[in-house]
């Protein structure tokens, strides 16, 4: 409930800008190659997840307690857990469960709070007060306590945990929308348009949205790392994904810690993909943000 | 600045309410009710015995009803007894408490410390090595799972130095130097974490400050260099960073719930999750609503002292 002066974005007409937007995106890659690093980054994850049965080496279920526990070799680059199942084909094919939960849950959680945000920021009065103290409300618990509570009232599995990282999502998106919709309605194209008599839905569409699109983009590319966190932190405490299903977080609390001492690796690796994944989009979040939006620099 | 406090403390108590509602709601939606969701787990529980319990727990009643008294209970300091463990709800948060604040405020000062001069130091030596380490240090801190580093201190302090944390909490009181062994790795961790997003903060203001016409005239004066970043730009620069501070205090009393799990530290992140896994919902509508209420006030106070510090705030 901070109130962060938030500085409201101001977008030029997309129309009008010099540049378009991919090509802003690739002259700050080529200035940051930190941001290339990570685009980069960010790719080979998804390929990884796309083509998880071309390039997993065993079967992620397949268990062989005759090989349990053994180190990383060259069979098994990143050893075999307790149960003797591959570790590494277990972190190709988790990476699925990171993505999909990761992209559904800031998908849903970004479109429900473009709605909420465009609709407070449009019609502001009334339903903006109780809009916004409602998000303020929801913002007040802190979102893993608020998605662990949300999938304790469901049922512990990879869809309630990511229903309830979406709705964690919502109330930050609102306020983003919410602010760079009040920005939008200053300019003098809209008010013409209303001058004009369009209606309502039509200046949203065709004014307002465009001037959205570029905060929501920057804003979804950095939840998705800390979706991606959320739902490993959910499957570590027992209340995300559920066993056998390959997950990064579930990995590192079923098997990694009790026997991290025996078998580090299976600790460390689950870890590392985590990591270099949250990473991977905290950098590539900022430089979208460098490239797009340089204005919300602050309130990121 | 008197009104601009009253303004605040008005704007406060909605959320606090809506907050409650949204805890109460949540814990009503579970399909069937609360009861037949944790003893249908358990089976073996005949329709009458259900229906005392529901009685016992206040839950035939209906929703406004059992939602006023829940409130009047949380306002009265009695939120009623665990499901699970019978244990008076109050009696738990007592022994919980204390543990989540000591690691907090740990967490918080080393946060800090490690922070504002990392920040500092970056912003000074602008695109030099030690700007990268500490911009590279930052993004980590942002990106490494709590959990994962948590297990991987434990377990390379017990393979390397051949030290593990003293098991079995102890109060500070008790025993001071054994409980700072206690809290000092968990401490380390959350506040590894927390420094991330300060340090980023720092960085960026002390640079936006140090291009000042007023610390230009310092460095013209010929002021030494420490006394031009430290007494001139960092009073200034620190201003947004208690605003960061003050976001920063949900991912603290979240990563408590994560940390205190790992190190086996009994506060109320790990009594949280505890009731969440057990479905004991008395204890898990108490704890979400009292971390909300906590989260609320301590924002509050952040506000009014960003108010106090600067001015123009309050006139907004």
């Amino acid at each position: 409930m901070a109130t962060v002066p938030v500085r409201v974005a101001t977008f030029e007409d997309p129309a009008s800008a010099s540049i378009s937007r991919v090509q802003a995106l690739w002259l700050t890659m080529k200035r940051k190659p930190l941001g290339a690093a990570s685009a980069a980054l960010l790719v080979v994850i998804v390929l990884t997840a796309i083509f998880a049965d071309v390039l997993a080496p065993y079967d992620p279920l397949e268990t062989r307690p005759e090989i349990r526990l053994s180190a990383p070799s060259r069979a098994h680059p990143f050893g075999t857990d307790d149960i003797g199942r591959d570790v590494l084909s277990r972190i190709i094919y988790g990476s699925r469960i990171s993505l999909w939960v990761g992209l559904l849950a800031v998908g849903i959680g970004t479109a429900a709070g473009m709605v909420i945000g465009l609709l407070c920021g449009y019609c502001e009065g009334r339903l903006d007060l109780f809009g916004q103290r409602v998000m303020d409300a929801i913002q007040a618990i802190p979102g893993l306590v608020l998605a662990l509570a949300i999938v304790s009232v469901l049922k512990p599995n990879t869809t309630n945990a990511m229903i309830a990282i979406a709705i964690v999502i919502i109330p930050g998106n609102s306020r983003i929308v919410r602010g760079a919709v009040l920005s939008a309605k200053q300019n003098r194209y809209v008010e013409a348009a209303q001058a004009l008599g369009c209606r309502h839905p039509r200046i949203i569409a065709s004014h307002i949205l465009p001037n959205v699109t570029a905060p929501i983009l920057v804003i979804a590319s950095i939840w998705l790392g800390n979706a991606i966190l959320i739902e490993a932190t959910l499957s570590f405490l027992g209340v995300g994904t559920q066993p056998p299903t390959p997950s990064w977080g579930l990995m590192l609390s079923s098997t990694g810690r009790a026997f991290m001492e025996q078998a580090p690796w299976l600790a460390i690796f689950p870890g590392l993909a985590i990591s270099l994944a949250v990473l991977g989009f905290n950098l590539f979040g900022d430089t979208l943000r460098d490239a797009w939006d340089p204005k919300l620099r602050r309130q990121g | 600045m008197q009104k601009y406090v009253i303004r605040r403390v008005l704007l406060a108590i909605p959320v606090l309410l809506l907050s409650s509602l949204i805890v109460f709601g949540l814990m009503r939606v579970m399909p069937g009710d609360a009861l037949i969701a944790l003893m249908g787990e358990s089976g073996n529980v005949g329709q009458k015995e259900l229906a005392k319990l529901r009685k016992d727990l206040g839950l035939d009643r209906p929703y406004h009803e059992q939602y006023l008294l829940w409130l009047w209970q949380m306002v009265s300091l009695s939120p009623g007894d665990s499901i699970f463990t019978n244990e008076p709800i109050p009696v738990s948060l007592k022994k919980a408490i204390p543990v989540t604040l000591e690691l907090a405020t740990l967490a918080m000062i080393i946060g800090l410390v490690i922070a504002v001069p990392v920040g500092v130091l970056s912003a000074t030596r602008q695109d030099k090595p030690s700007d990268y380490i500490g911009r590279v240090v930052a993004v980590s801190g942002l990106s490494i799972p709590d959990f994962w580093l948590g297990t991987l201190v434990i377990t390379f302090a017990a393979i390397w130095i051949h030290w593990i944390p003293p098991i079995g909490y102890v109060s500070l009181w008790d025993s001071p130097w054994r409980n700072l062994q206690q809290f000092l790795l968990p401490a380390a961790v959350l506040g590894f974490r927390l420094s991330a997003a300060t340090m980023r903060m720092t960085r960026s203001t002390v640079l936006e400050t140090l291009r000042e016409d007023y610390v230009r005239t310092a460095w013209a004066k010929g002021l030494a260099g420490r006394i031009v970043v430290y007494k001139h730009a960092l009073k200034n620069a620190l201003i947004p960073v208690v605003t960061i501070i003050g976001g920063q205090l949900g991912t603290l009393l979240a990563g408590t719930v994560v940390v205190e799990q790992i190190f086996a530290l009994p506060g109320m992140g790990r009594l949280t999750v505890e009731a969440i896994l057990y479905r004991d919902y008395p204890v898990v509508q108490t704890n979400v609503m009292l971390v909300a209420a906590t989260l609320v006030t301590l924002n509050l106070i952040v506000d009014l002292t960003y108010a106090w510090l600067d001015p123009r705030i309050r006139y907004r």
